[in-house]
């Protein structure tokens, strides 16, 4: 293939393609027969399609993860939120596909209920944003948080990880992020001005 | 191409193929296209990496549900690699105390379809490091028989670099190497003031067109996807698929080789016995002469399985060398974050599937306390984002000063986490070693007396230590790391590792250049092959995948393999024609 034809075909196929994202041809029914989308295995389409058929979360489960998410990526003037850049499934699908995390989120999303009913009676999704902030400040600053709160921390790192990855994966994140790549062109090297701004040069 | 159609190939073969790699790809190529009727055998699929059914390039991450996390494939969802450190139902292990990881592509191409491309011919002293240092072995060939091949393999293959006129390095057929990246000039700069050269890569990629069948590069940075217009090398496209449109080479994928079978009055090769995955049904291929590239440890493992009346050893073992002198490249690494990187002006900087720069090695080991040397390999830029992106920003955000100039404790959440990624975004470059291992005979692999694949073919286990002097290198690797880092003005990320690590030493197979279980040498009491990596003890058996190869150097050994599968099959038709084989 001819460089031209090339960006021609990926224009029309891979790019075009990919307004179909792959993960809703495999969460179609079971009974339905499988699609293996393009560049997976049928292994690997026959696990992901199992996986997307089960559920880990509850709705308590997820209704907690969101605001939780929302928390830690809020909407802003450049981009939505965490839950807006659907968060919550891409965490939901995770747990499934790397069972290491059920626990650690299960059990952090419980331990956030228990602290939450302690202080005010309520579970977390059930008290004031104020209230929610009161908790999540005491468990979201690892080097300043108090002992007794540790295992919280630990639960909190995880959720911003998981968070930021959810976010930044997506196209929103893409956006906010500036990333501009994945996609044909010519490489000519490091843009002038940036050169100037190093004070570097190709001499 | 349909391997269900054929029942029991009548026919007799000139060459049976098995594998096809970089090694039995190459064969398939250069011995088909000089006419010789060819069956490449592939235990694993067709792959085609323009057919759409196999695309993953230019994928966004949202298009895998995992965002291309490394669940089911060891480099992430996207990569171009049917296989891993494991294959369900085809296992391996290790004696206990020692340690081996393996990994293995089951496809058209092997792991040519998503390897890093990286392509750096052995210089002069790399075939004869043992007489040059006491300690190790020399080749029984030198710079000089493979260096041809190297002009050909640049020349029909296609590989970018630069005109450095350095002696162990020595320069090939180049195309243009592509410009820097940001993070790579503030590397060249900080190499130059410490006196550690840092150079244009070498890549087998096309930065231009070299014929009408590959496209040019278009700069997607992912090549470990393989590249849909072929611009990058895979053995799959560039040489497999040529080979088949000869009209000479009959390719059979699913086809996983049990044995060489062997006539027990001449002793010479007669063919194969392979089981068709599909259908589990044993198969021969009849052939007047058998390659075997199945990779080095799965050439060691067929020809040890290969057991008969003749050859209790295994096939061409008289010498009892075949899965001895395993060895893989040393490999350690460290990664920094470069403050003078902080809120980069955006722009496409993804570049070729690579590092545009590296820095071969420099240094004299005569005054050093270790005795072969390595490479470095950099990454960084800003790349797109996948699984991981954003993780563990904790550890670094309470460190350094937002736009207004005040700082807050590491950590939190909110609209300052966005901040906190696009500020650092772009921000972080990596260094890594591979270095040249000696090769020690108690480091290798056997059949394992108690197990078997799915297939009921016995299995390998491994015995690999490290021995100090690769753990000495790997302490000058991580020095040299916080030197360079420290020269560019970045931060090294964690802690150093000590003593206590290895000084950070991959555990061994872990840098996947394994390499030397068939040996090749001019004693047959002390190597299985001679210098054209035929069976001394079975004069119809070649062996051209990186088995036959006495050390590694300090280079990626696959330009090697092709070169030196294409000196053996010029040396098969050779040997045919003159009526020899
Ligand atoms: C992620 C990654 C990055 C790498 N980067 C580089 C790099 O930058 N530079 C470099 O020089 N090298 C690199 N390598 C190493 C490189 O991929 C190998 O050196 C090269 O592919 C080896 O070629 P081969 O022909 O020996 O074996 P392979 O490419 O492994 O091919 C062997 C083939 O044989 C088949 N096979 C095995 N057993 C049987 C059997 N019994 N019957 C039939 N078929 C069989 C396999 O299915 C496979 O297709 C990298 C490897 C990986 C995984
Ligand atoms: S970087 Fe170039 S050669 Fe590699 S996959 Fe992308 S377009 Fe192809």
């Amino acid at each position: 293939m001819k460089r031209r034809d090339t960006l021609k075909s990926i224009a029309l196929g891979s790019l075009g393609m990919a307004t179909v994202p792959s993960t809703d041809l495999i969460a179609a029914p079971p009974e339905k027969p499988l699609v293996v989308p393009g560049g997976r295995q049928k292994t690997e389409a026959i696990r992901d399609a199992k996986l997307m058929a089960e559920k880990f979360f509850t709705p308590h489960e997820l209704k907690t993860m969101t605001v939780l998410c929302d928390i830690i990526l809020p909407a802003d003037e450049k981009s939505g939120s965490a839950s807006q850049a659907g968060v919550p499934a891409f965490i939901e699908f995770m747990v499934k596909d790397q069972p290491v995390h059920q626990i650690p989120l299960r059990g952090g999303l419980a331990w956030l209920d228990n602290e939450s009913r302690k202080r005010f009676s309520k579970k977390f999704v059930e008290i004031t944003k104020a209230q929610q902030i009161e908790i999540v400040d005491d468990i979201a600053y690892p080097e300043q948080a108090k002992p007794q709160f540790s295992q919280g921390v630990a639960f909190f790192n995880k959720m911003r990880d998981m968070t930021l990855t959810g976010f930044y994966t997506t196209r929103m994140g893409f956006t906010d992020l500036g990333y501009v790549g994945n996609t044909p062109n010519n490489w000519e090297g490091v843009p002038e001005e940036v050169l100037k701004q190093y004070g570097l040069s190709y001499e | 191409m349909n391997s269900y159609q054929i029942q029991e190939a009548p026919e007799v073969f000139d060459v049976v193929i098995v594998g096809s790699g970089a090694g039995g790809g190459m064969a398939a190529y250069q011995l088909s296209k000089a006419g010789a009727k060819v069956c490449l055998l592939e235990a694993g699929g067709y792959y085609d990496p323009a057919d759409p059914k196999y695309i993953t390039q230019l994928k966004n991450p949202w298009e895998s549900p995992r965002r291309g996390a490394s669940t089911t494939r060891p480099f992430g969802d996207f990569d171009a690699a049917w296989g891993g450190w494991q294959l369900e139902g085809e296992p391996y292990s290790a004696a206990p105390g020692t340690e081996f990881h393996w990994f293995r592509s089951r496809m058209l191409g092997g792991r040519t379809n998503h390897w890093g491309r990286i392509s750096l011919r052995f210089g002069p002293d790399d075939f004869r490091r043992g007489s040059m240092t006491g300690i190790g072995d020399d080749w029984p060939i030198t710079y000089d028989d493979v260096s041809p091949y190297y002009d050909k393999v640049d020349k029909l293959i296609g590989i970018f670099g630069s005109k450095e006129g350095l002696r162990n390095e020595p320069d090939g057929h180049f195309l243009p190497p592509p410009k820097p990246r940001l993070h790579e000039l503030m590397l060249k700069k900080a190499g130059k003031n410490l006196g550690i050269p840092v150079i244009p890569s070498r890549l087998a990629i096309l930065t231009k067109a070299i014929n009408n069948e590959r496209g040019q590069c278009f700069y997607c940075s992912q090549c470990g996807r393989a590249c849909q217009a072929y611009a990058d090398f895979s053995s799959s496209s560039c040489l497999c698929k040529p080979a088949v449109k000869t009209g000479n080479t009959r390719l059979i994928n699913g086809a996983m080789v049990r044995e060489v079978l062997t006539d027990q009055k001449t002793g010479l090769c007669t063919g194969v016995s392979y089981v068709d995955t599909a259908t589990l049904q044993e198969r021969t291929v009849r052939a007047k002469i058998v390659v075997v590239a199945a990779s080095a440890c799965e050439s060691a493992r067929l020809l040890l399985n290969s057991k008969s009346a003749r050859f209790p050893n295994g096939l061409a073992n008289s010498s009892g060398v075949i899965g001895k002198y395993l060895n893989d490249s040393t490999g350690a690494s460290r990664s920094a974050f470069v403050p003078a990187l902080m809120n980069r002006k955006r722009y496409n900087e993804d570049g070729v599937g690579g590092m545009h720069v590296y820095t071969p090695w420099w240094m004299d080991n005569k005054k050093l306390d270790f005795p072969r040397g390595y490479h470095i390999e950099y990454g960084g830029g800003m790349g797109m984002p996948s699984y991981g992106f954003g993780m563990g920003i904790q550890g670094m955000n309470g460190k350094y000063a937002y736009g207004d100039g005040k700082t807050q404790p590491s950590g939190g959440y909110g609209s300052r986490l966005k901040e906190d990624v696009r500020r650092f975004y772009g921000a972080y470059v990596g260094m890594a070693g591979r270095g040249e291992p000696i090769p020690l005979e108690s480091n290798y692999c056997e059949i394992d007396p108690n197990n078997v694949d799915k297939y009921g073919i016995p299995t390998l286990r491994f015995h690999y230590k490290w021995s100090e002097n690769e753990v000495k290198q790997a302490k000058h690797m991580q020095d040299t790391f916080e030197q360079i880092i420290h020269e560019m003005g970045g931060i090294a990320l964690g802690s150093k590792p000590g003593k206590e690590q290895n000084y950070g030493l991959e555990a061994p197979g872990k840098i996947i250049h394994e390499i030397g279980t068939v040996r090749m040498g001019n004693d047959p009491k002390k190597s299985a092959l001679n210098s054209f990596m035929q069976g001394h003890d079975v004069k119809n058996l070649f062996v051209v995948d990186a088995a036959p190869f006495v050390t590694q150097g300090d280079k990626n050994v696959t330009w090697t393999i092709l070169a030196m599968s294409m000196r053996t099959s010029d040396y098969i038709i050779d040997e045919v024609k003159k009526k020899n084989l």
